[in-house]
């Protein structure tokens, strides 16, 4: 009894600390907003402690979210809901975040953070700007945080309280899954600090080499932590879904890859502005679409319109209130951005050729990229809403290869040029030459392809000289600055040593591209066997024979399982074993497959077992998956490049003293 | 009786991995080819963007015979893509056709990415003309000559050196 009445009281005190995270986040939205219109120095200053409570107040009402989940409460109708006894301790925790209230509350707890962040490490920023920026952060959290309190409560009470949980969706019950919404929302809600940045200087009137220089960090972060959550869920699919498959055009998808697009274009501009302090109003802009997506993801996958148009109409009110967020937000930014565009005047010339130019183009690609998504995503809702319903059309996996694919190829063909070209006037011939052994890699990778698999698909081979293309190019650029072959091996060791973090970065998260378009071309190549086998009987797929030896059936921690026992063999050598599983758990009757994976640099070996029948046999599908591991490897190598970036000390975040000052910054452009 | 358990939860289950089974996969590979193009082009109608050949529903299974019943019978791609359409509507294509209603999505793209260019350029323009008025007087040969002196003395080692100092 005496356990039950505290339990009651954690979970008070976290709807409390809640819905006081609210009261605090009006008056942060404001307060610091009117301190430095007027040049109140004690208003302004309301931003930090504000943004630190705001945090502190989250982190209690998550906490205590968190322990209702671990503790087994199921008087709190969302533990009820999403949750079970007998659930694993790792995804009674993971499970906090795995509803929709739950997974709203993880939102506005980054966010939070992010704005806390901001207010303890950016004492060198202006008291104007960050007083502004973190308003515009206190009016997002406002508006999250009266959406979770009026519509998505995760700490509603059910009287009496059952006395067992209707479980998690097994299909989420994975490693995978369970740090894939964390990832995918620091990536999300990191671009907030663009956007809030964006406003106050929007608001302020003031674009410079400095504002870049601090929403460079913001945007790096945001981005690394949004390709790792992308790629996350990616190899989720391809392990957990039964065939292999790892991207699906599916709109839940598009809707986190649509700011991994923007993010990636404003990542690059926000360089331009810092360098060379130009291309500003068009950095803003950038800023302002990247979270705005990042918004309509929340929107598309919290509303439930993607099942159709009708649900959000059955149900109107999360959405509705999430469509109004989305409407003042992108609304009122864009009007702010029309208002004082035009006073932003551009810096520094550069002609069409130069590294400018190069970030141009890859701004100009990736953001017609990222609409070709955004059509793709939204044409079926708009033929649907405009039909009434009468008209229903489909966009799937052949659309987009038909439009995005060829806006991506010029894109990464000209990535491994872009670093090899001067600032302000490039010199394309030598940028050329300085990339023929990319050329020349990339050439040989191709013909070595075919002369492989001579009878295969036409177009994966040359998917390898590009993937070839843009290792080789993104290594190169290190190669270049350490005059490698050109000067002395113990001289180019100490260049490479006095690099900046940055440059590493650069190669990296290029190359780990090469990577990630070596894995997606090696796709072309899979095998598929699908076959009724007995146990004793044997199959053969890429080389490898696999003999069926036994199914035993068993009892894991929530649910029962039937695995299937097979022996790689090559010749009558024993080469290793593999048991692919089929689960069911009981409580939502549901059932999932693992597949069982065999990993080389080569490939997957992807074995699933199906259903058996009355004779005993039971359905096998075995797949070769060439190169697959490279596409999560690829994408982890990218997010490293990112991180490596963030270590550099011109972003140390939580260095202010060594970062320059406004003055020393502007110095610095002046003399480039 | 556990045995007979599992097999009534894994029946209630929506079983998942259903999805082409080696009953259905035609005895001909080139048949067999020609129907596995044609099923990954069609939608699941009842799934959420799932192909049915991916899709373990039934309906998809059902869709599958179906295909494989009219491929059996001599029917081109083109044909039971048609049949299909005729049966469930535009919305059983996962490749949008390309009439009146999807103008705007197959040339959306396109128009988005010519009017970026269109816009990168004007800005070129633009900047040019503000950089360079017309109006400001031109120099003369001498001032030239002494302007293009001056130009190439920059050019030499300070520039190298300004490259070396860079981060």
């Amino acid at each position: 009894m005496e356990r039950g009445v505290g339990q009651a009281m954690i979970v008070e005190l976290g709807h409390f600390a809640l819905v006081l995270g609210l009261m605090v986040a009006l008056v942060q939205a404001w307060l610091p907003l009117l301190g430095a219109a007027r040049g109140d120095r004690a208003l302004m200053a309301v931003a930090v402690p504000a943004a630190q409570t705001q945090a502190l107040l989250l982190l209690i009402a998550f906490f205590a979210l968190m322990h209702a989940f671990v503790v087994s409460d199921f008087s709190v109708a969302n533990v009820f809901n999403n949750s079970h006894t007998a659930k694993p301790l790792l995804y009674k925790v993971a499970g906090t975040w795995a509803s929709h209230e739950g997974s709203m509350l993880l939102w506005v707890l980054i966010l939070a953070l992010f704005g806390a962040a901001v207010a303890s490490f950016g004492r060198n920023l202006p008291p104007e700007l960050k007083a502004r920026a973190l308003a515009v952060q206190g009016m997002i959290a406002l508006a999250f945080l009266a959406f979770i309190v009026f519509t998505s409560n995760p700490f509603a009470r059910i009287d009496p309280a059952p006395l067992e949980g209707r479980d998690l969706n097994p299909l989420l019950q994975d490693p995978g899954l369970a740090f894939h919404p964390p990832l995918l929302y620091l990536g999300y809600v990191g671009f907030s600090m663009a956007f809030s940045f964006a406003a106050a200087a929007l608001i302020e009137g003031r674009i410079d080499a400095a504002w870049a220089r601090w929403v460079r960090p913001w945007t790096l972060a945001a981005w690394a932590c949004l390709t790792g959550g992308i790629a996350l869920g990616s190899w989720w699919a391809y392990y957990e879904l039964g065939w292999g498959g790892w991207w699906f055009w599916d709109p839940v998808e598009n809707a986190s890859f649509m700011p991994w697009l923007l993010g990636t274009a404003l990542l690059h501009s926000a360089i331009v502005v810092e360098k060379r302090d130009t291309l500003r109003a068009w950095t803003i802009l950038l800023a302002i679409l990247t979270f705005s997506l990042s918004l309509m993801g929340t929107f598309l996958v919290r509303s439930g319109v993607l099942t159709s148009v009708h649900t959000f109409a059955a149900d109107p009110a999360r959405g509705l209130f999430i469509l109004g967020i989305l409407v003042i937000a992108i609304g009122g930014s864009l009007t702010l951005f029309a208002i004082r565009a035009p006073t932003l005047k551009s810096g520094g010339l550069f002609a069409p050729i130069s590294r400018e130019g190069g970030l141009l183009l890859n701004n100009l690609l990736l953001a017609a990229a990222a609409a070709t998504v955004f059509i793709g995503t939204l044409y079926p809702l708009l033929i649907d809403a405009l039909s009434q319903g009468g008209d229903k059309v489909s966009v799937g996996p052949p659309f987009f290869n038909a439009t995005f694919v060829p806006i991506m190829i010029p894109l990464l063909l000209a990535l491994a040029v872009g670093p090899m070209l001067a600032w302000k006037r490039g010199n394309l011939s030598a940028a050329f030459r300085r990339l023929a052994p990319a050329a020349a890699a990339a050439m040989a990778v191709t013909l070595l392809a075919f002369l492989l698999a001579p009878r295969g698909p036409v177009l994966a081979p040359f998917g390898l000289g590009l993937a070839a293309w843009l290792v080789v190019g993104g290594l190169m650029t290190l190669v270049e600055r350490t005059g490698l072959f050109a000067v002395t091996v113990s001289q180019s060791w100490a260049r490479l040593i006095g690099l900046p973090r940055g440059a590493f970065g650069l190669a990296l998260a290029h190359a780990g591209i090469g990577i990630v378009v070596a894995g997606i071309s090696g796709s072309a190549w899979q095998e598929e066997h699908i076959v009724s086998l007995k146990t004793g009987e044997r199959l053969t797929i890429a080389g490898t024979v696999l003999s069926f030896v036994a199914v035993t059936e068993g009892d894991g921690q929530n649910y029962q399982y039937l695995r299937g026992e097979f022996v790689q063999l090559r010749g009558e050598r024993i080469l290793g074993q593999m048991w692919p599983e089929r689960r069911s758990y009981p409580v939502t009757r549901t059932g999932t497959t693992e597949a069982a994976i065999d990993t080389s640099v080569l490939g997957d070996l992807y074995l699933v077992l199906g259903e058996g029948d009355e004779s005993g046999a039971y359905t096998v599908r075995a797949y070769f998956n060439p190169l697959a591991p490279w596409m999560w490897i690829g994408a982890l190598i990218m997010m490293f490049g990112g991180f490596v970036s963030l270590t550099d000390t011109r972003y140390r975040v939580g260095a202010p003293a060594r970062a320059p000052s406004r003055a020393a910054v502007a110095a610095a452009a002046a003399a480039e | 009786m556990k045995r007979a358990l599992f097999a009534l939860a894994l029946l209630l289950a929506a079983a998942p991995a259903l999805a082409v089974n080696p009953d259905e996969i035609l005895s001909d590979p080139g048949l067999e080819a020609l129907a596995r193009t044609i099923t990954r082009q069609l939608r699941c109608v009842v799934c959420q963007n799932q192909s049915i050949d991916d899709s373990e529903a039934n309906l998809a299974r059902d869709m599958r015979r179906v295909v494989r019943t009219r491929v059996l019978a001599g029917d081109g791609e083109r044909q039971v893509l048609a049949f299909m359409v005729a049966r469930y509507g535009d919305f059983v294509l996962l490749d949008p056709p390309f009439k009146p209603k999807t103008y705007a999505l197959w040339f959306g793209p396109w128009v988005v990415l010519a009017l970026a260019g269109m816009i990168a350029l004007l800005w070129f323009r633009v900047k040019r003309s503000v950089a360079a008025p017309t109006s400001v007087p031109q120099l003369s040969a001498a001032e030239r000559t002494r302007l293009d002196a001056l130009l190439a003395e920059i050019d030499g080692e300070p520039h190298a050196r300004g490259r070396e100092r860079k981060p």
